[in-house]
């Protein structure tokens, strides 16, 4: 499979009154055609901006100040604003956390979802309502005559969602970013919305996707990589199975311990401390004032993100030492 | 909802608003120890003299009454009688709001057209030079004082430069056009007059300016907030990410909503505009309700003052119910709630 997406050392720095907040401290991240790539972290660890950053959406004063963002060979960040509103909804398009508030309330579906195929396929407004019916179905709302008179504050969370995500794909672009989609609603919705995108795959409507979520579980369900972020860093990734049974990175190992589990009444392990402040941030390994096993060097120096196995990439300085833990 | 039922429970909502205005100004002007009859008469008037005009005007009779007697008046038309010009208050009235409503609505457009454009400027290109430059100028819109602008503009442009005519509706010595509406400028064009009409639009620049100006500041600083709080928003930036080209996100996503809170209070602020009036009528000599309330007041004359109170107060209303139909209509939340 070949690398869709690139992304190296990607910075993205918000210049506030408190000071420059450094959301991304160079994050790696490649997702291969065909590929569904999940992104797991904390709040406040820099998955959004990373989505963001990657459809260039930063706004001030947010900047990214670094990197290279290479789509198809292309580095997405050397492009012109006009030839990255030809990838946006085209080529990458994306799904938000809040899907009601990511559409827009003073007009209806039909005008959002019509402009949405028009801006980024070559047809009549006939066409585009017809394909817009179509998507509409596709993604499982019944009605979708009714639906096209709505206004967003008419939807439920989950029809929203399905709206949002049928313009999402109605350019079959190749790459859907989905930022948290489940995130705000039900569990019973949050299902239906994974199984949707899981039968749309299967369906060839999505090729690849990189998949937002703080939700381990959903992320094994989905994925077939998980990348975790700290700190504004990728400090592991690997495939699904390996981060399950052989994580290497101390954060992940935490992580795994604090997924509550059926028939186990302990109390469930948390992680002590918290996320780093990312004005201030700790000096050498950000995650070493929470870790276990943190040395002298862990305070000094930051740890280089390198590949230990095969294709398992960490960012620790003890990752490929056995007996440290 | 239907717009029909809901700009009839808006009219409904109206008349109570009117019934609140005039309980107000009528125990507002009943309850101030002052003497209107002493005012006129003077001070060396007989009692039995006083005594006689308050009986003849009910003074003398309990507050309910006299309410109820005002109220009874008012359905048949008769808002009393004006002690300083003898005339029914009505007439007065009719006879001098067209002036102030042309006056204010010019003054409005003024405000319209100058401070949306700023603050939409101002929004788009947030801390740049001509983003300080408009918040500067919008800034001393507001906090110019009307009679210092009017005055200046006064002088330099009627005075000094000659382009601008002075004071009044018409230049002295025109005859305005034969009365259908009162507005001159439309009075104008039904006569086939033109050279009335551009005439008339000429001695509207001036006063219309100085009394949109402030507006002007306040409606630009208003757009620029709602604007910049509107590009925050996350359908702003999920049009973005559909691919939607900045034209398209501007003027369907981020306009139409940005605009919502400055046509909310248009209404307002033509309120503001017809108070505001009394100062800009009294620098350009313009015969309007302004300088007329101005008068009433100094008299003590409280037929007139109530009359003019209630008057405004029902033009108000209809602007502020024409400003909720166009709300109702440009943001559907509105309308289906």
């Amino acid at each position: 499979m070949e690398k869709l997406l690139d992304v190296r050392d990607l910075r993205t720095y918000f210049y506030t009154y408190r000071g420059v907040v450094k959301a991304l401290n160079g994050v790696y991240l490649t997702i291969k055609d065909g590929e569904v790539v999940g992104l797991v972290g904390e709040t406040g660890s820099g998955k959004s901006v990373t989505a963001r950053s990657i459809m260039r959406l930063i706004d001030p004063p947010g900047r990214i100040v670094g990197g290279n963002v290479f789509f198809e060979g292309r580095d997405l960040l050397k492009l012109s604003d006009r030839e990255m509103t030809k990838i946006r909804g085209r080529k990458i398009s994306m799904i938000f956390q809040e899907p009601i508030i990511a559409l827009n309330p003073v007009l209806t579906i039909r005008t959002q979802i019509i402009e949405t195929i028009m801006a980024n396929r070559d047809v009549s407004v006939n066409e585009a309502e017809e394909i817009a019916l179509e998507l509409l179905e596709a993604v499982g709302l019944p009605n979708p005559k009714m639906i096209m008179k709505r206004y967003p504050f008419e939807l439920s969370g989950g029809m929203a969602q399905r709206v949002f995500i049928a313009m999402a794909i109605s350019a079959n672009p190749r790459l859907l970013i989905a930022d948290e989609p489940t995130s705000s609603l039900d569990v019973t919705i949050q299902a239906q919305i994974l199984d949707l995108l899981n039968r749309l795959m299967e369906e060839g409507r999505i090729s690849s996707m990189l998949y937002i979520t703080h939700d381990l579980g959903v992320a094994a369900e989905l994925c077939h990589r998980i990348a975790v972020m700290y700190g504004g860093r990728v400090i592991e990734f690997a495939s699904t199975e390996e981060i399950f049974k052989e994580p290497l990175h101390p954060y992940t190992r935490s992580l795994l311990k604090a997924i509550p589990r059926l028939g186990y009444y302990d109390e469930l392990y948390t992680i002590p401390g918290r996320v780093p402040d990312l004005v201030n941030p700790p000096s050498g390994c950000m995650f070493h004032p929470r870790c276990p096993y943190m040395k002298d060097v862990c305070k000094k120096e930051i740890p280089e993100y390198v590949e230990i196995d095969n294709s398992h990439y960490v960012a620790c300085h003890f990752a490929g030492v056995k007996d440290v833990r | 909802m239907n717009i029909a039922a809901y700009i009839i429970r808006r009219i409904i909502f109206m008349l109570f608003v009117l019934l609140g205005v005039l309980i107000i100004t009528f125990i507002v002007s009943h309850v101030i120890p002052a003497d209107p009859i002493g005012a006129i008469l003077g001070p060396q008037a007989p009692p039995e003299l006083i005594e006689k005009i308050n009986r003849e005007w009910g003074f003398d009779k309990p507050l309910y009454v006299q309410f109820i007697l005002y109220v009874k008046n008012l359905m048949h038309g008769n808002l009393g009688k004006c002690i300083r010009t003898n005339n029914p208050v009505l007439k007065d009235i009719i006879i001098r709001y067209p002036a102030t409503i042309e006056l204010a609505t010019t003054a409005l457009i003024f405000s319209l057209i100058i401070g949306i454009p700023s603050g939409i400027i101002s929004a788009l290109k947030r801390n740049k030079l001509i983003d300080h430059f408009i918040r500067i100028f919008s800034i001393s819109g507001l906090s110019m004082p009307v009679f210092w602008l009017g005055l200046m503009l006064l002088y330099v442009f009627y005075f000094r430069l000659g382009i601008l005519p002075g004071p009044g509706r018409l230049d002295l010595g025109l005859t305005p056009p034969p009365r259908v509406t009162g507005l001159y400028t439309i009075d104008s064009l039904i006569a086939g007059r033109l050279d009335l009409f551009i005439n008339t639009l000429r001695h509207l620049i001036m006063p219309g300016f100085v009394l949109g100006f402030g507006a002007a500041g306040s409606i630009a600083r208003l757009t620029r907030a709602s604007m910049l709080e509107v590009m925050r928003q996350e359908y702003v930036k999920a049009a973005r990410a559909k691919g939607l080209i900045e034209r398209v996100v501007i003027m369907r996503h981020i306009l139409r909503n940005a605009l919502i809170t400055p046509v909310t209070v248009i209404g307002l602020i033509y309120g503001g505009l017809l108070e505001g009036s009394v100062l800009t009528e009294t620098i350009f000599a313009w015969p309007g309700l302004g300088r007329y309330a101005t008068g009433v007041f100094l008299f003590l004359d409280f037929q007139a003052v109530m009359g003019v109170t209630l008057f405004i107060a029902i033009i108000y209303s209809f602007a502020n119910l024409i400003v909720d139909i166009i709300y109702a209509y440009i943001d559907p939340r509105i309308r289906y709630g």
